[in-house]
């Protein structure tokens, strides 16, 4: 919930008093947000802010980690550091994004 | 995370000082509180001249406003020497035992205080106080988390001494405080083995995100089902480099291994 509502925080910051109809959202994968307790928090969260009733529209993308051993680039469907080449020296490069992309106003 | 737990009203927070009368700063302020962070909630004036129906490009990160105050707290540490250890786990997996002990048996060499985050009660802060050690208890009231404000603020009141060792006892929960750095030098993970060795991978933030795993409560091992090679294989499939101390609380088995973990931490 400190969460949903620091994307109100984050986005009033920027657009005041302005009505807010619809959020872009960007939470990963392996960010560990799930999007729907996001969903079901805003509405409680927003309903007294610019952003009541405001739509959310949230990308989420996948996990991708960089295998050290083999130099391949896999999807990480979750955070078990395992290179299908067998190797666990990998670096995740993408999936744990969590962030506000964009907002419009009316 | 905690967007499923209710928690997140920070005007909840309250730090309060184990024996002293509660300050539930109901009453007006004749007296001035220190207030030095920016207040960096207020309307951007840009915003005026926003047109309507007009999407704005934000970026910015969920995280970003504690991980600031995160990097500040880490500056007002190392400037004083102090190292900040967070310890979390779920509740009742030992935290608090773990430190009264640590401070009665290894707290000669360098002053030891504590920050005690729960939900609600003094509690934990009045057995850290039996040990001798300076304490402060944070409630987070609904929160299921410390963030760095809340330390932030646990530290202005507690004033640990320069070069001191700081202990953060984190609300017990494996999920939320995960996310939240604190500006600490290191994450330790208490797991006790009553709570069973499938928690990394069902809990794999809160174990991706450790330096230390601490396994407490291994003088249970006899009598529960608990595969300790499987807990620490698991968590290194999430955390190649952790490390990992078992040890008993209660016998003290292993703890030397645990003091020993500190004192790489402090130098």
């Amino acid at each position: 919930m400190s969460i949903t509502q620091s994307v109100i925080d984050v986005v009033t910051k920027r657009t005041g008093s302005d009505r807010v109809a619809k959020v872009h959202l960007r939470i990963g994968k392996l960010s560990g947000i799930v999007p729907d307790s996001v969903r079901f928090c805003f509405e409680l969260i927003a309903a007294d802010s610019p952003l009541a009733g405001a739509v959310l529209v949230i990308e989420e993308p996948l996990g991708l980690a960089h295998c050290r051993e083999c130099g391949e680039d896999f999807e990480l469907r979750d955070l078990i550091l395992l290179c299908p080449c067998g190797s666990a020296d990998v670096a995740v490069v993408a999936g744990t994004e969590l962030a506000v992309k964009s907002v419009e106003v009316v | 995370m905690c967007v499923t737990c209710g928690c997140g009203d920070s005007t909840a927070v309250r730090v309060r000082i184990p024996g002293a009368p509660d300050h539930s700063h109901d009453h007006d302020h004749p007296h001035d509180h220190p207030h030095d962070h920016p207040h960096d909630a207020a309307p951007d004036p840009a915003a005026a001249t926003v047109t309507k129906s007009k999407t704005i490009d934000i970026e910015q990160e969920l995280l970003a406003k504690n991980d600031s105050l995160a990097e500040g707290n880490r500056g007002w540490l190392a400037e004083h020497r102090i190292t900040a250890i967070n310890l979390m786990s779920s509740p009742g997996s030992g935290k608090t035992s773990l430190l009264e002990r640590t401070i009665r048996e290894a707290g000669g060499e360098r002053t030891v205080c504590v920050i005690e985050g729960d939900q609600e009660t003094l509690f934990d802060a009045e057995r850290i106080r039996a040990t001798g050690a300076a304490v402060i208890q944070v409630n987070t009231g609904a929160g299921c988390h410390l963030d760095a404000d809340m330390l932030r603020r646990g530290m202005e009141a507690l004033n640990p001494p320069d070069g001191s060792l700081l202990f953060v006892e984190n609300v017990g929960n494996l999920v939320c405080p995960a996310l939240f750095d604190l500006g600490e030098a290191g994450k330790v993970v208490v797991i006790s083995v009553t709570e069973g060795d499938d928690k990394p991978l069902k809990y794999p933030h809160m174990f991706a995100a450790a330096d230390l795993i601490v396994i407490n409560k291994i003088d249970l091992l006899p009598y529960v089902d608990f595969d300790v090679d499987r807990c620490q294989r698991d968590a290194r499939s999430l955390n190649p480099d952790v490390d990992i101390v078992s040890l008993s609380v209660k016998s003290g088995a292993g703890l030397k291994s645990w003091y020993e973990w500190i004192k790489v931490k402090v130098k």
